[in-house]
């Protein structure tokens, strides 16, 4: 047992990231693009192709020493900054309910930009992190290389963003359903599978077992999403493009 | 000539050492482990889906839910997430009482940990001392939130209210003697704070308690030292954080080197192990427990010197005093608001890092500026503790399995989310 001094400095100071930056730069010329942010993280895009070769460096390279990968997670970019609630509109003619059942949105997104495997890389010799995020190029079936081969801690977070959803790493050793059920049918975590689900369990007790069927639950929304631009927050850096998609107002 | 072949055997998920629902299947050659396969999900909940339907606040509550035996260290996360989009920094005070809370947070897991770990491996009585101390540790929870476990406590820019000054009393029964009842009532006779600095000059003595049963305990030793062991190098690779990775001799702890809230304030010692086994985890999540009770001892003095508020004074986030919102129109806006839509958040994304008494956990939010998180990621320690299980237990016996299930401090309400 030792007991180790109290020696390390904050780690987000400006100047730190800032050293950082340069050292991504200067190690992957062109095969990164920073995203702006306000949080004091470093954030980067990578092509899909790409991933493999940068994520060696990143683990590699002596000014960078990403030797953990803390986090593996998708993202599905589909309604993202596509709010619930017209409040023009709904400040003439009245509030609704704000959100009807069954409201299908129309949400748009450009090809390529709706899944993303978002990484989250920590040095621990150098004390920094790193967010790389890869938008997989086929909306229809989204793939991207897994990096197990270079963090073997990788192995179970790919899993779960393939079982919730559907990312497929190309190169996981053993790509199976990891949270859902046995049997599973779908991707439960992309924002067009509706929270209540498609199917319900019950025991039936003619049958004498448990059996799925569609579920009994109207699904409703009880808060609608509300997108508000602040003029305290840098509009640069805080307010993504909102689509208002009007919703069946008449329904509510 | 009679087939040789691997036995195949299922484990779980009803099973005391399961620690939950863990579903395990065992290929055994004899009683050796070839091959272990863990099937998680059967607590499966979609915490993270059902926090995109939510308005931020609303979702604290789940937060607890996570990791149910170190509830306020997921809420801490959470709200320390959304301080960072906000860009909102917590009073001071509010800021010790996290860090106190955080603290007593780990005592209680260390202490569920230590007693399921020891009853698993075959030491009874350490359990019921546990548990013991334990039940003091949930009056703490309940008498700062009214609940005993999920208490939803902590708030984005703070905590919901200040310490209260008096400990609920035990009333006279049939069910414990009189002098039973004053000597606990003798104990919350003062507010929190002397609750808790009373107990945290008890605490080290029970903890030499526990040690006296296990440190030097023959079989306590021979069911963990060079059982489950795992090099640095190999437990970096594997994402482990926490004892499990200062168990292998790393020197990491997001408390001291990317310190949070008031950490770098405090004093204390991280311990860190030598040879990686389960042995040496032990003795980590002990010297860990001591630690704790010296950064809870400075928080109630700063606490008991220092009175202040405990919640950011921003109208836009924290929703107004009752009496306030009962005489003043702007305030009622403002309260129907939030009670209503609930704040917006700017545009972001942020992921941020606590260290949980069982490792990193990390909450991964990205918000497009609406009052509901665009989506929500919550990185569980035992979540890469138990992926490496396989690794772990190959070529060790069926009975080792159990140690280091065990000694992983497996929680499923994190893993499945």
């Amino acid at each position: 047992m030792s007991a180790i001094p109290d020696t390390t400095a904050a780690v987000a100071t400006p100047t730190r990231l800032e050293t950082l930056a340069q050292a991504i730069t200067a190690a992957l010329p062109g095969k990164l693009t920073a995203v702006a942010n306000h949080t004091g993280e470093l954030t980067y895009e990578v092509a899909a192709n790409e991933l493999l070769a940068v994520a060696q460096v990143l683990r590699e390279a002596p000014e960078l020493k990403f030797e953990m990968c803390m986090d593996v997670c998708g993202v599905d970019y589909l309604f993202h900054g596509h709010d619930e609630w017209n409040t023009e509109t709904a400040t003439s003619s009245g509030f609704s309910r704000g959100v009807a059942r069954g409201a299908q949105r129309a949400a748009k997104v450009a090809p390529g930009r709706r899944f993303a495997a978002v990484y989250h890389l920590l040095s621990i010799s150098l004390n920094q992190r790193l967010r790389l995020r890869v938008f997989c190029a086929d909306d229809d079936a989204p793939m991207v290389d897994s990096v197990t081969d270079i963090w073997a801690g990788a192995n179970w977070f790919e899993r779960e963003a393939f079982d919730l959803f559907g990312i497929l790493f190309k190169g996981h050793p053993d790509l199976r359903r990891l949270l859902t059920d046995y049997g599973f049918i779908g991707h439960p975590f992309r924002k067009d599978f509706p929270l209540s689900g498609h199917v319900e369990v019950r025991y039936d007790p003619e049958k004498g077992r448990v059996v799925y069927q569609p579920v009994t639950i109207d699904p409703r929304v009880l808060v609608p999403k509300v997108i508000r631009h602040d003029n305290r927050y840098d509009p640069a850096l805080t307010n993504a493009p909102v689509h208002t998609t009007s919703i069946a107002k008449s329904d509510g | 000539m009679a087939e040789i072949r691997n036995y195949t055997m299922n484990f779980g998920p009803q099973h005391p050492a399961a620690h939950g629902v863990l579903r395990l299947v065992l290929e055994l050659d004899g009683e050796v482990i070839q091959k272990a396969d863990p099937h998680v999900g059967l607590l499966h909940r979609a915490t993270e889906k059902l926090a995109e339907s939510k308005p931020f606040n609303q979702s604290i509550g789940y937060m607890d839910r996570l990791d149910y035996v170190s509830m306020m260290c997921n809420e801490h996360a959470y709200v320390m997430a959304i301080e960072k989009l906000l860009g909102l920094e917590p009073p001071l005070r509010a800021q010790y009482i996290r860090v106190m809370f955080d603290e007593i947070t780990r005592i209680l897991n260390h202490l569920m940990w230590l007693g399921a770990h020891a009853i698993d491996i075959g030491a009874m009585t350490v359990f019921l001392y546990c548990f013991r101390e334990r039940e003091d540790l949930m009056d703490c929870y309940e008498a700062v939130s009214g609940t005993r476990m999920h208490a939803t406590y902590y708030r984005p820019g703070g905590v919901y209210r200040d310490l209260p000054e008096t400990m609920p009393q035990y009333p006279y029964s049939q069910w414990r003697s009189k002098k039973e009842v004053d000597r606990l009532n003798g104990r919350r006779s003062g507010g929190l704070l002397d609750f808790i600095a009373d107990f945290t000059k008890r605490f080290p003595a029970n903890v030499d308690q526990y040690e006296s049963l296990l440190t030097d305990n023959r079989i306590w030793k021979q069911r963990t030292v060079n059982i489950g062991v795992v090099s640095p190098e190999r437990a970096m690779q594997l994402g482990f954080s926490g004892p499990m990775l200062r168990g292998s001799g790393v020197e990491w702890d997001l408390r001291k080197k990317q310190p949070y809230d008031v950490y770098d304030k405090l004093d204390f010692d991280i311990p860190v192990g030598r040879n990686g086994d389960c042995y040496d985890r032990y003795l980590v999540r002990v010297e860990e427990l001591r630690q704790s009770n010296r950064i809870i001892e400075q928080c109630v003095a700063w606490l008991k010197a220092n009175p202040g508020p405990v919640m950011i004074d921003d109208r836009k986030v924290r929703p107004p005093r009752r009496e306030e919102m009962k005489g003043d129109m702007e305030s009622l806006i403002h309260h129907f608001k939030l009670m209503t839509e609930g704040y917006c958040v700017p545009a972001g994304e942020v992921y941020a890092a606590v260290e949980a008494p069982k490792g990193e956990l990390g909450v991964y939010l990205v918000s497009d500026g609406a009052n509901k998180p665009y989506r929500l990621k919550v990185r569980p320690p035992g979540f890469a503790h138990l992926a490496s299980l396989d690794e772990m237990v190959r070529g060790h016996m069926l009975a080792d399995v159990v140690a280091v299930i065990g000694t992983q401090d497996i929680v499923f309400g994190e893993i499945d989310r």
